[in-house]
Protein backbone atom coordinates (compact mmCIF):
# COMPACT_ATOMS: atom_id res chain seq x y z
CA UNK A 1 0.00 0.00 0.00
CA UNK A 2 2.68 2.44 0.72
CA UNK A 3 4.85 1.16 -2.51
CA UNK A 4 1.92 2.21 -4.39
CA UNK A 5 1.44 5.32 -2.85
CA UNK A 6 5.01 6.24 -2.81
CA UNK A 7 5.00 5.29 -6.63
CA UNK A 8 1.65 7.42 -7.29
CA UNK A 9 3.57 10.24 -5.43
CA UNK A 10 6.67 10.17 -8.09
CA UNK A 11 4.19 10.23 -10.86
CA UNK A 12 2.69 13.43 -10.00
CA UNK A 13 5.38 15.15 -9.06
CA UNK A 14 7.43 13.88 -12.37
CA UNK A 15 4.67 15.08 -14.57
CA UNK A 16 4.06 18.22 -12.66
CA UNK A 17 8.20 19.33 -13.25
CA UNK A 18 8.33 18.09 -16.48
CA UNK A 19 4.70 20.68 -17.29
CA UNK A 20 6.95 23.20 -14.95
CA UNK A 21 9.92 22.59 -17.29
CA UNK A 22 8.10 22.82 -20.84
CA UNK A 23 6.14 26.16 -19.62
CA UNK A 24 9.67 28.41 -18.64
CA UNK A 25 10.60 30.40 -21.14
CA UNK A 26 14.26 29.61 -22.80
CA UNK A 27 16.91 32.29 -24.21
CA UNK A 28 15.55 31.79 -27.98
CA UNK A 29 12.06 32.67 -26.08
CA UNK A 30 13.00 35.62 -25.34
CA UNK A 31 14.94 36.55 -28.21
CA UNK A 32 12.27 35.90 -30.23
CA UNK A 33 9.95 37.82 -27.94
CA UNK A 34 12.92 40.91 -28.20
CA UNK A 35 12.75 40.54 -31.78
CA UNK A 36 9.02 40.91 -32.33
CA UNK A 37 8.95 44.01 -29.82
CA UNK A 38 11.67 45.53 -31.51
CA UNK A 39 9.98 45.61 -34.42
CA UNK A 40 7.24 47.01 -33.23
CA UNK A 41 9.65 50.03 -31.51
CA UNK A 42 11.36 50.66 -35.04
CA UNK A 43 8.05 51.15 -36.39
CA UNK A 44 6.74 53.20 -33.45
CA UNK A 45 10.25 55.43 -34.22
CA UNK A 46 9.69 55.86 -38.35
CA UNK A 47 6.60 57.45 -36.73
CA UNK A 48 8.55 59.57 -34.41
CA UNK A 49 6.16 58.39 -31.59
CA UNK A 50 7.76 55.84 -29.61
CA UNK A 51 6.74 55.76 -25.88
CA UNK A 52 9.04 55.69 -23.00
CA UNK A 53 7.68 53.23 -21.55
CA UNK A 54 8.58 50.60 -24.35
CA UNK A 55 12.06 51.84 -23.75
CA UNK A 56 11.85 51.08 -20.23
CA UNK A 57 10.22 47.65 -20.53
CA UNK A 58 12.96 46.75 -23.04
CA UNK A 59 15.53 47.37 -20.87
CA UNK A 60 13.80 45.45 -18.29
CA UNK A 61 13.92 42.59 -20.62
CA UNK A 62 17.28 42.46 -21.30
CA UNK A 63 18.26 43.30 -17.45
CA UNK A 64 16.49 40.15 -17.05
CA UNK A 65 17.92 38.46 -19.48
CA UNK A 66 20.62 39.07 -18.49
CA UNK A 67 20.22 37.63 -14.96
CA UNK A 68 19.12 34.03 -16.53
CA UNK A 69 15.60 35.00 -15.60
CA UNK A 70 13.94 34.09 -19.09
CA UNK A 71 10.33 34.02 -17.38
CA UNK A 72 10.47 38.21 -16.66
CA UNK A 73 12.33 38.77 -19.56
CA UNK A 74 9.73 37.23 -21.97
CA UNK A 75 7.17 39.31 -20.15
CA UNK A 76 8.84 42.48 -20.08
CA UNK A 77 9.56 41.95 -24.08
CA UNK A 78 5.49 40.91 -24.52
CA UNK A 79 5.02 44.34 -22.64
CA UNK A 80 7.33 46.59 -24.81
CA UNK A 81 5.58 44.52 -27.74
CA UNK A 82 2.14 45.76 -27.01
CA UNK A 83 3.42 49.22 -25.96
CA UNK A 84 4.93 50.10 -29.60
CA UNK A 85 1.95 48.85 -30.83
CA UNK A 86 -0.28 50.76 -28.87
CA UNK A 87 1.85 53.71 -29.52
CA UNK A 88 1.39 52.67 -33.57
CA UNK A 89 -2.27 52.65 -33.53
CA UNK A 90 -2.31 56.10 -31.63
CA UNK A 91 -0.02 58.12 -34.35
CA UNK A 92 -2.71 56.29 -37.04
CA UNK A 93 -5.32 57.44 -35.27
CA UNK A 94 -4.31 60.52 -34.78
CA UNK A 95 -2.88 60.88 -39.04
CA UNK A 96 -6.75 62.00 -39.25
CA UNK A 97 -8.22 62.59 -35.63
CA UNK A 98 -5.83 65.84 -34.77
CA UNK A 99 -7.51 67.96 -37.35
CA UNK A 100 -11.01 67.90 -34.92
CA UNK A 101 -8.70 69.50 -32.27
CA UNK A 102 -7.75 72.71 -34.53
CA UNK A 103 -9.38 75.96 -33.07
CA UNK A 104 -11.40 76.95 -35.54
CA UNK B 1 -23.29 55.29 -70.76
CA UNK B 2 -23.14 59.42 -70.78
CA UNK B 3 -25.71 59.56 -67.94
CA UNK B 4 -23.50 57.46 -65.56
CA UNK B 5 -20.55 59.79 -66.29
CA UNK B 6 -22.54 62.32 -65.50
CA UNK B 7 -23.57 61.09 -62.31
CA UNK B 8 -20.16 59.76 -61.19
CA UNK B 9 -18.36 63.44 -61.83
CA UNK B 10 -20.73 64.29 -59.97
CA UNK B 11 -20.56 62.21 -56.56
CA UNK B 12 -16.65 62.79 -56.86
CA UNK B 13 -16.84 66.78 -57.02
CA UNK B 14 -19.93 66.52 -54.44
CA UNK B 15 -17.20 64.70 -52.08
CA UNK B 16 -13.79 66.26 -53.02
CA UNK B 17 -15.00 69.98 -52.22
CA UNK B 18 -15.28 69.49 -48.65
CA UNK B 19 -11.99 67.29 -48.19
CA UNK B 20 -10.07 70.05 -50.05
CA UNK B 21 -11.89 72.77 -48.17
CA UNK B 22 -11.09 70.86 -45.28
CA UNK B 23 -7.44 70.56 -45.94
CA UNK B 24 -6.83 73.82 -47.28
CA UNK B 25 -3.99 75.49 -45.69
CA UNK B 26 -4.66 79.15 -44.57
CA UNK B 27 -2.18 80.50 -41.65
CA UNK B 28 -4.10 83.91 -41.91
CA UNK B 29 -7.11 82.84 -40.86
CA UNK B 30 -5.86 79.92 -38.66
CA UNK B 31 -3.96 82.97 -36.98
CA UNK B 32 -7.33 84.75 -36.43
CA UNK B 33 -9.07 82.02 -34.95
CA UNK B 34 -6.58 81.33 -32.80
CA UNK B 35 -5.97 84.93 -31.16
CA UNK B 36 -10.10 84.96 -31.19
CA UNK B 37 -10.06 81.80 -28.87
CA UNK B 38 -7.66 83.50 -26.30
CA UNK B 39 -8.99 86.82 -26.26
CA UNK B 40 -13.01 85.27 -25.89
CA UNK B 41 -11.99 83.06 -22.89
CA UNK B 42 -9.74 85.12 -20.93
CA UNK B 43 -11.57 88.55 -21.40
CA UNK B 44 -9.77 90.23 -18.78
CA UNK B 45 -6.23 89.76 -19.81
CA UNK B 46 -4.52 92.37 -21.96
CA UNK B 47 -3.94 90.91 -25.40
CA UNK B 48 0.21 91.70 -24.76
CA UNK B 49 0.01 89.84 -21.10
CA UNK B 50 -0.76 86.91 -22.45
CA UNK B 51 3.21 86.69 -23.25
CA UNK B 52 3.48 86.44 -19.48
CA UNK B 53 2.72 82.68 -19.48
CA UNK B 54 0.86 81.05 -16.35
CA UNK B 55 1.29 85.07 -14.90
CA UNK B 56 -1.42 86.05 -17.02
CA UNK B 57 -3.68 83.79 -15.81
CA UNK B 58 -2.78 83.55 -11.68
CA UNK B 59 -2.90 86.41 -9.23
CA UNK B 60 -0.53 84.59 -6.80
CA UNK B 61 1.83 83.33 -9.24
CA UNK B 62 1.73 86.83 -10.90
CA UNK B 63 2.77 88.58 -7.07
CA UNK B 64 5.78 85.94 -6.92
CA UNK B 65 7.07 86.81 -10.63
CA UNK B 66 7.04 90.47 -9.63
CA UNK B 67 9.06 89.71 -6.46
CA UNK B 68 11.36 87.56 -8.94
CA UNK B 69 11.84 89.81 -12.00
CA UNK B 70 13.50 92.36 -8.78
CA UNK B 71 16.63 89.99 -8.97
CA UNK B 72 16.04 87.98 -12.60
CA UNK B 73 17.22 84.56 -12.27
CA UNK B 74 17.98 84.82 -16.07
CA UNK B 75 20.29 87.82 -15.79
CA UNK B 76 23.41 86.20 -15.83
CA UNK B 77 22.77 83.99 -18.74
CA UNK B 78 22.22 87.22 -20.36
CA UNK B 79 25.36 88.52 -19.47
CA UNK B 80 27.42 85.28 -20.27
CA UNK B 81 25.52 85.05 -23.55
CA UNK B 82 26.20 88.63 -24.38
CA UNK B 83 30.49 87.40 -23.94
CA UNK B 84 29.72 84.48 -25.90
CA UNK B 85 28.59 86.25 -28.78
CA UNK B 86 30.88 88.81 -28.93
CA UNK B 87 33.72 86.18 -28.92
CA UNK B 88 36.32 85.68 -31.78
CA UNK B 89 35.75 82.40 -33.37
CA UNK B 90 39.51 80.84 -34.23
CA UNK B 91 39.13 82.76 -37.56
CA UNK B 92 38.80 86.21 -35.88
CA UNK B 93 34.62 86.59 -37.26
CA UNK B 94 32.34 86.54 -34.18
CA UNK B 95 28.96 85.09 -34.10
CA UNK B 96 27.53 88.57 -34.70
CA UNK B 97 28.48 88.16 -38.28
CA UNK B 98 26.79 85.89 -39.69
CA UNK B 99 23.25 87.61 -38.66
CA UNK B 100 21.90 90.80 -40.12
CA UNK B 101 22.27 94.01 -37.87
CA UNK B 102 25.03 92.12 -36.29
CA UNK B 103 22.45 89.87 -34.32
CA UNK B 104 20.75 92.74 -32.35
CA UNK B 105 17.02 93.43 -32.19
CA UNK B 106 16.09 90.36 -34.74
CA UNK B 107 14.75 87.73 -32.57
CA UNK B 108 11.36 88.47 -33.49
CA UNK B 109 12.26 87.15 -36.67
CA UNK B 110 13.20 83.59 -35.83
CA UNK B 111 12.41 81.48 -37.21
CA UNK B 112 12.15 81.78 -40.76
CA UNK B 113 11.87 80.01 -44.15
CA UNK B 114 14.57 79.72 -46.47
CA UNK B 115 13.44 79.28 -49.59
CA UNK B 116 16.82 78.42 -50.34
CA UNK B 117 17.23 75.07 -48.51
CA UNK B 118 13.53 74.38 -48.55
CA UNK B 119 13.48 74.47 -44.20
CA UNK B 120 12.57 75.96 -41.18
CA UNK B 121 15.63 78.05 -39.67
CA UNK B 122 15.37 78.87 -35.91
CA UNK B 123 17.28 80.77 -33.87
CA UNK B 124 18.84 78.11 -32.23
CA UNK B 125 19.45 76.46 -35.55
CA UNK B 126 20.92 79.70 -36.95
CA UNK B 127 23.57 79.79 -34.12
CA UNK B 128 25.20 76.33 -34.57
CA UNK B 129 25.16 76.97 -38.57
CA UNK B 130 26.95 79.96 -37.51
CA UNK B 131 29.67 78.34 -35.65
CA UNK B 132 30.01 75.60 -37.84
CA UNK B 133 30.71 77.82 -41.00
CA UNK B 134 33.41 79.41 -39.33
CA UNK B 135 35.11 75.65 -37.93
CA UNK B 136 33.82 76.26 -34.27
CA UNK B 137 32.10 73.21 -32.62
CA UNK B 138 28.28 73.18 -32.30
CA UNK B 139 26.53 73.65 -29.18
CA UNK B 140 23.76 71.20 -27.51
CA UNK B 141 20.60 72.64 -28.63
CA UNK B 142 19.57 71.61 -24.51
CA UNK B 143 22.62 73.29 -23.59
CA UNK B 144 23.33 76.50 -20.88
CA UNK B 145 25.48 78.17 -23.76
CA UNK B 146 22.66 78.03 -26.46
CA UNK B 147 20.28 78.60 -23.51
CA UNK B 148 22.73 82.27 -22.96
CA UNK B 149 23.27 83.37 -26.44
CA UNK B 150 19.10 82.97 -27.53
CA UNK B 151 18.29 84.84 -24.22
CA UNK B 152 21.09 87.36 -24.92
CA UNK B 153 19.51 88.25 -28.22
CA UNK B 154 16.05 87.92 -27.24
CA UNK B 155 17.31 90.89 -24.56
CA UNK B 156 17.87 92.78 -27.34
CA UNK B 157 14.67 92.26 -28.88
CA UNK B 158 12.44 92.87 -25.74
CA UNK B 159 9.25 94.97 -26.80
CA UNK B 160 9.72 94.00 -30.35
CA UNK B 161 6.36 92.44 -31.64
CA UNK B 162 7.42 88.78 -33.55
CA UNK B 163 7.10 89.45 -37.32
CA UNK B 164 7.23 85.66 -38.65
CA UNK B 165 6.78 85.42 -42.55
CA UNK B 166 5.19 82.68 -44.34
CA UNK B 167 6.12 83.26 -47.52
CA UNK B 168 4.01 81.80 -50.91
CA UNK B 169 5.66 79.04 -51.15
CA UNK B 170 3.87 75.49 -51.37
CA UNK B 171 7.17 73.92 -49.07
CA UNK B 172 6.46 76.95 -46.43
CA UNK B 173 2.76 76.54 -45.94
CA UNK B 174 3.84 72.65 -46.24
CA UNK B 175 5.78 73.42 -43.31
CA UNK B 176 3.80 75.45 -41.31
CA UNK B 177 0.60 72.71 -42.20
CA UNK B 178 3.43 69.72 -40.68
CA UNK B 179 3.89 72.00 -37.36
CA UNK B 180 0.05 72.70 -37.13
CA UNK B 181 -0.46 69.01 -36.90
CA UNK B 182 2.21 68.02 -34.90
CA UNK B 183 0.80 70.81 -32.55
CA UNK B 184 -2.48 69.20 -32.35
CA UNK B 185 -1.82 65.77 -32.32
CA UNK B 186 -1.65 63.28 -29.36
CA UNK B 187 1.67 61.15 -28.54
CA UNK B 188 2.83 59.63 -25.73
CA UNK B 189 1.94 56.87 -23.12
CA UNK B 190 -0.56 59.82 -21.57
CA UNK B 191 -1.98 60.64 -24.89
CA UNK B 192 -1.58 64.10 -24.53
CA UNK B 193 -0.91 66.92 -27.42
CA UNK B 194 0.85 69.89 -26.72
CA UNK B 195 -2.68 71.38 -27.52
CA UNK B 196 -4.34 69.80 -24.48
CA UNK B 197 -2.78 71.45 -22.36
CA UNK B 198 -2.02 75.24 -24.27
CA UNK B 199 -5.04 75.46 -25.47
CA UNK B 200 -7.73 73.07 -23.90
CA UNK B 201 -6.40 73.85 -20.36
CA UNK B 202 -4.56 76.89 -19.51
CA UNK B 203 -4.81 79.04 -16.48
CA UNK B 204 -5.40 74.98 -15.53
CA UNK B 205 -3.00 73.05 -12.95
CA UNK B 206 -1.26 70.47 -13.53
CA UNK B 207 -0.10 69.23 -9.80
CA UNK B 208 1.15 72.69 -8.44
CA UNK B 209 2.09 74.10 -12.21
CA UNK B 210 -0.34 76.51 -13.96
CA UNK B 211 -0.33 75.44 -17.46
CA UNK B 212 0.66 78.75 -20.03
CA UNK B 213 -1.70 79.55 -22.93
CA UNK B 214 -0.39 78.83 -25.95
CA UNK B 215 -0.98 82.66 -27.23
CA UNK B 216 2.50 84.15 -27.02
CA UNK B 217 4.51 80.54 -25.65
CA UNK B 218 7.21 81.46 -27.43
CA UNK B 219 7.50 84.96 -26.93
CA UNK B 220 8.89 84.73 -23.53
CA UNK B 221 11.89 82.02 -24.34
CA UNK B 222 14.38 81.47 -23.17
CA UNK B 223 13.23 80.74 -19.71
CA UNK B 224 15.10 79.72 -16.30
CA UNK B 225 13.11 77.64 -14.66
CA UNK B 226 12.67 77.29 -11.49
CA UNK B 227 12.58 73.49 -11.29
CA UNK B 228 15.03 73.04 -13.08
CA UNK B 229 17.44 75.69 -11.65
CA UNK B 230 18.94 76.43 -14.72
CA UNK B 231 18.37 78.14 -18.18
CA UNK B 232 15.71 76.16 -20.88
CA UNK B 233 16.24 76.73 -24.25
CA UNK B 234 12.91 75.92 -26.87
CA UNK B 235 14.20 72.73 -28.05
CA UNK B 236 14.29 71.88 -23.89
CA UNK B 237 11.35 73.17 -23.61
CA UNK B 238 9.68 70.70 -26.45
CA UNK B 239 11.90 67.83 -25.31
CA UNK B 240 10.76 68.36 -21.66
CA UNK B 241 6.97 67.86 -22.93
CA UNK B 242 7.34 64.97 -24.80
CA UNK B 243 9.01 62.89 -21.80
CA UNK B 244 6.75 64.62 -19.55
CA UNK B 245 3.67 63.05 -21.31
CA UNK B 246 5.55 59.88 -21.92
CA UNK B 247 6.69 60.23 -25.55
CA UNK B 248 10.39 60.09 -26.21
CA UNK B 249 11.53 63.36 -27.58
CA UNK B 250 13.07 64.02 -30.65
CA UNK B 251 16.77 64.61 -31.48
CA UNK B 252 17.28 68.20 -30.80
CA UNK B 253 15.97 70.81 -34.06
CA UNK B 254 14.51 67.84 -35.52
CA UNK B 255 12.69 69.04 -38.66
CA UNK B 256 9.10 68.70 -36.68
CA UNK B 257 10.27 70.79 -33.48
CA UNK B 258 11.22 73.49 -36.07
CA UNK B 259 8.02 73.37 -37.85
CA UNK B 260 5.99 73.61 -34.73
CA UNK B 261 7.84 76.38 -33.42
CA UNK B 262 7.36 78.06 -36.94
CA UNK B 263 4.07 77.86 -36.46
CA UNK B 264 3.67 78.51 -32.72
CA UNK B 265 5.75 81.68 -33.59
CA UNK B 266 3.45 82.59 -36.21
CA UNK B 267 0.62 82.35 -33.76
CA UNK B 268 2.54 84.56 -31.68
CA UNK B 269 2.86 87.26 -34.28
CA UNK B 270 2.01 90.69 -33.34
CA UNK B 271 2.60 90.17 -29.28
CA UNK B 272 6.15 91.41 -27.92
CA UNK B 273 9.28 89.35 -27.27
CA UNK B 274 9.81 89.30 -23.47
CA UNK B 275 12.39 86.89 -23.63
CA UNK B 276 14.17 85.67 -21.31
CA UNK B 277 11.69 85.31 -18.68
CA UNK B 278 11.78 83.24 -15.48
CA UNK B 279 9.09 80.34 -14.95
CA UNK B 280 8.25 78.24 -12.03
Amino acid sequence: MRTRTLIRLSVILSVVGLTTAALAASADDFKAALAKAEAANKQAGALKNQWTTTKDELKAAQKAAASGNFDEAVKHANQAEALAKASIAQSKAEETAWTAAIVR
Amino acid sequence: MLRQIFVAAVFVLGTAQPLLADNAVDPNADFKAFREYFTKRFPKVPLNDFVNGPYSMDEGLRNQWKSIEEFPPYEFAVEHGKERFAKPFKNGKTLGDCFPNKGIGIRQNYPYFDTKSGEVITLELALNQCLEANGEKPLDYSSQDMAALTAYMAFTSRGKPFDIKIPNDPRALAAYRSGEQYFYTRRGQLNFSCASCHVQNPGGHIRTEVLAPALGILNAMPIYRSTWENMGTITRRFRTCNSQVRGVPLPGQDVLYRNVEYYLSYMGNGLPISGPSARP
